[in-house]
């Protein structure tokens, strides 16, 4: 990498650094030598400044990159108020793909996102899959609800009472999420708008305990748990309409709680204590056909929380507890065969990043409970938070539109 | 895994007030009257003599209103010092095994006080709150402060209680009640509270 000056361009160039480390899949390299290195061929003449862009992708040293490993050259410029990324194909020898952004002023506070979304775009167009940058987590911290972004920049207060709140849940497009809140001795769901702040009370609620709020896919219906005098039971309501609310399950002596849609939106997995120990259950999602969904040795197996069904429904990901403290296990859908994820501390609360192979999760594993992320290819995990007592996570879909690109 | 090198370029530039009192002059010395009078003084003897006795009636009558007001007072203490007991003895939480609702038995003697306090005073209406310690996971700590919650509130409307007099609430593991992160600071805060809703003037002792 070169050093470079330009103000924007400097964080350009390590938002994006860190964004294409943090998706676990480059190994990015560092240019030794910083601008002594030639990265022209010497026809070019080494120009690197204006509008170097087309002059450099015409005479890219492709053997230099080559020599040093490299599958592709990623090149930022920028002009004005548009960036410009052009990744270039190494092995062929030509650029695959050039994207222009409008990434505003680094006082903005839409900058970030924007570079993140530049960056998605590259490994989009790199690997053909879209990365994780443009993407956030919720959490709750001291009772309230925070957003974060997923390389642990811009912590925000998005809670708007002082009631304490638990279990944020996003909206699959990521313009809304849903949470609960603690209200004159019960648990109300509320849903509220990313952009504007603004909040409504989901219908019915207010009247019992309901809490682990969870959307369908469509957004039109929020599953929930509802604590009464009979017990947890999950129940439906229509959110679009405000109306409709649909009793799932009927445990009489066991608890049914935390739902979590398939993303086809035709199974919800939750959890129950029917076995005695709570355990992971699915049910299609109009309450028929429950049955056990992650198997356990009965007696043997610890209590199983937390399911949330991965992006790309083949997994869910929930946290059990093993030798008297928790740690987060996947289970594969189509074999219903578990596997252990962690084993260093207690892990618990595990949420899928859009891509199905990232998830945040809580861990005291540093001394006190944190946020960290996992990359279930690589087992590389890292801190997503350097903060104590932050847990419930919730990750994001990929958020708001992609600048526009130019293959 | 993929390669990737970073070449980044720079294009163009991005570029009060207070007021004082007059004191009065000392008022004049009243002219003496004629004492030389025998029936003046007679006169004189007759007043203090019933001054003496207007004193003595006043002060009779001061002491049995203080010794009144000290009575009442007492009493109302005393009354009160009852209602504060009863209210401590309603306000007795119960405890829990991990991840169990189930009431222990030397927990019932203590629900069996509240039934009793429930059945003296007939307006009173109370609400349990369950609560759990950070073990077990968050969400579904919920779920099993609401099992603690309502295994209280069985065991007293089966003690003949109206259940419409118990509201029921869960907490999860949100509100412990001892901070540290051992057995000691769980057992205390795997707990039922007990608080009054309405109906707690005056408590009455059960007979």
């Amino acid at each position: 990498m070169l050093p470079r000056k330009g103000m924007g361009l400097d964080s350009v160039r390590a938002i994006v650094a860190r964004d294409l480390d943090y998706s676990d899949r480059f190994e990015v390299i560092s240019l030794p030598g910083g601008d002594s290195i030639r990265l022209a061929t010497p026809s070019s003449g080494g120009t690197k400044t204006a509008h170097s862009d087309r002059t450099l992708s015409a005479a890219l040293n492709y053997p230099l990159y080559q020599a040093l490993g490299a599958d592709f050259a990623l090149d930022i410029t920028a002009a004005g108020d548009t960036t410009v990324g052009t990744l270039h194909d190494i092995a062929a020898a030509g650029v695959r793909r050039t994207v222009r952004a409008v990434v505003p002023r680094s006082t903005d506070p839409e900058f970030r996102q924007a570079v993140h979304r530049l960056a998605d775009q590259m490994v989009q167009a790199a690997l053909g899959t879209a990365g994780i940058a443009a993407t956030r987590v919720l959490f709750v911290k001291d009772g309230k609800v925070y957003q974060i972004d997923q390389d642990g920049a811009d912590q925000k207060l998005v809670s708007s009472s002082d009631r304490q709140a638990m279990s944020p849940a996003w909206e699959s497009d990521g313009r809304r999420f849903a949470y609960m809140e603690f209200q004159a001795g019960h648990g109300w769901l509320y849903v509220q708008e990313m952009a504007t702040g603004k909040r409504s009370a989901v219908a019915t609620t207010g009247t019992a305990l309901d809490f682990t709020p969870a959307f369908s896919p469509d957004g039109q219906t929020l599953a929930f748990s509802r604590a009464t005098e009979e017990g947890t039971d999950i129940y439906t309501i229509n959110v679009k309409n405000n109306c409709c609310l649909r009793r799932l399950t009927v445990g009489h002596f066991s608890d049914n709680l935390s739902p979590t849609f398939s993303p086809d939106g035709q199974r919800i997995a939750f959890v129950s204590t029917r076995p005695g120990l709570p355990q992971i259950y699915v049910m299609a999602a109009d309450g028929t056909d429950q049955q056990l969904f992650a198997p356990f040795d009965y007696g043997v197996t610890g209590a199983s929380n937390a399911p949330e069904w991965s992006p790309d429904g083949q997994s869910v990901a929930f946290h059990r507890d093993v030798a008297g403290t928790l740690q987060v296990f996947v289970l594969d859908v189509r074999t219903r065969t578990v596997r252990q994820l962690t084993s260093v501390g207690r892990n618990e609360d595990p949420t899928w990043a859009p891509d199905s192979r990232h998830l945040a999760f809580v861990s005291d594993r540093s001394g006190y409970r944190q946020l960290w992320i996992i990359d279930l290819e690589t087992g590389r995990i890292r801190p997503l938070l350097q903060q104590s007592g932050a847990r419930l996570p919730a990750w994001s879909p990929r958020l708001s539109e992609a600048p526009s690109s130019t293959p | 895994m993929k390669s990737v090198s970073l070449l980044l370029v720079i294009g163009l530039g991005v570029a009060i007030g207070a007021g004082a009192c007059a004191s009065n002059p000392p008022p004049q010395t009243a002219p003496q009257p004629n004492a030389d009078s025998a029936a003046a003084a007679e006169r004189a003897r007759q007043d203090s003599i019933a001054a003496a006795q207007a004193e003595a009636d006043r002060r009779a009558r001061e002491e049995a209103e203080r010794v009144a007001r000290q009575r009442e007072a007492d009493s109302i203490a005393a009354l009160s010092h009852t209602a504060e007991e009863v209210r401590a003895t309603l306000a007795t939480m119960i405890h829990f095994d991990y991840d169990k609702a189930t009431i222990r038995s030397e927990d019932a003697a203590i629900l069996d006080q509240k039934v009793a306090i429930l059945q003296a005073n007939a307006n009173l209406r109370i609400r349990v709150g369950g609560h759990c310690d950070e073990r077990g996971s968050d969400e579904y700590n919920l779920a099993l402060g609401n099992r603690r919650a309502q295994a209280a509130k069985q065991y007293l409307v089966s003690h003949g209680i109206d259940a419409g007099r118990i509201e029921t609430q869960s907490w999860g593991e949100e509100k412990p009640l001892a901070q540290g992160h051992d057995e000691a600071a769980w057992s205390q805060n795997r707990r039922d509270e007990f608080e009054v809703i309405s109906g707690g003037d005056n408590l009455r002792r059960p007979s």
